[in-house]
């Protein structure tokens, strides 16, 4: 899978699911709201991989930015304040 | 003054005929059975030929050669050339490699703190590190306070290290959840225009790789 679906600067909102399972993306950051920054490779999927299995197809994996203030309402620092996080493609959707 | 002038109010009240309580030693701690599983399966990978207890002891021996020092080599490097940085910004590995430094297969990506925004690393979901770089991790970088505080309340962890970062300067948490490993380039401290790459290497430390602290000042090098 060569095709990425995102690209820097797009706004993604992170899939509200709670799937069982070995999942890398923190349950903190589920439903929020950033921007992609980077595109930093396909890699083997970590939620087969956790299981023994190969991994493969490989998924596009990115760098997301997020507000401090849009992830915890009550966050007591500056309102520049931001966290990247990496995530999988398929923990993405396009916002807007 | 003597030991029967103390104050016996904090609960010292054993008799003074007996030996003060030892330190536990190692063994005496329980015995998890996530401990018990760990060495069971480095036994049975021996038993089974995959890996031999020689290549094991290499392995360690190799991550005990990986120290804070390495990563404080480039960091210096990159105040001193500037188009060393642009390289090490776009690929660590192979700026690395210039210097000798083979940081494996792990992507390790450089983060550069500038007059507008701190970088702090953390793991939220376990304790991935740039090992390769510099070193194994801290204790504390491994904690479940370090590790829910940080994304959630970095000025105040920062704080707990000595850190004030002002207002202005947005502070950028990283969480490393995936396939890349962070490492911070802290600027380069004031009043260091003359100094050498040996100098600027001592200013380097592991915290301020992590983003936990600053490059340490002339003043406290």
């Amino acid at each position: 899978m060569s095709e990425t679906k995102y690209q820097a600067g797009d706004a993604v909102k992170v899939r509200a699911a709670f799937p069982p399972g070995h999942v890398r993306t923190p349950h903190f950051i589920r439903g929020c709201d950033g921007v992609v920054t980077q595109y930093v490779g396909s890699h083997p999927n970590p939620e087969e991989l956790a299981y023994g299995r190969d991994g493969m197809p490989k998924k596009p994996l990115y760098r997301v930015k997020f507000n401090q203030a849009d992830v915890w309402p009550n966050y007591e620092g500056p309102a520049k304040d931001t966290m990247v996080i990496d995530i999988y493609e398929h923990w993405l959707e396009k916002n807007q | 003054m003597s030991h029967d002038d103390h104050d016996h109010s904090h609960g010292h009240d054993h008799s003074h005929d007996e030996p003060h309580p030892y330190q536990p030693d190692i063994e005496d701690a329980p015995f998890t059975e996530r401990m018990v599983m760990a060495q069971a399966v480095a036994e049975l990978i021996v038993e089974k030929g995959i890996v031999s207890t020689d290549e094991m002891r290499a392995q360690i021996e190799f991550m005990d050669t990986r120290e804070p020092a390495l990563g404080a080599k480039l960091v210096a490097r990159t105040w001193l050339d500037p188009e060393f940085k642009a390289r090490v910004l776009t690929d660590v590995k192979a700026a690395s490699a210039e210097l000798g430094i083979d940081i494996g297969d792990i992507p390790i990506q450089a983060i550069e703190n500038t007059e507008d925004v701190h970088n702090v690393v953390v793991c939220t979901l376990c304790s991935c590190y740039p090992r390769m770089l510099i070193g194994l991790p801290p204790d504390w970088y491994k904690s479940r306070a370090y590790r829910s505080r940080t994304i959630k309340e970095p000025r105040k962890v920062l704080e707990d290290f000595g850190t004030t970062i002002p207002d202005n300067v947005e502070v950028r948490v990283h969480d490393s959840t995936a396939d890349l490993r962070y490492v911070v380039l802290p600027a380069r401290p004031a009043g260091t225009d003359d100094w050498n790459e040996e100098r600027l290497t001592d200013l380097v430390t592991r915290d301020s790789m992590i983003g936990v602290s600053l490059a340490k000042s002339p003043e406290t090098a």
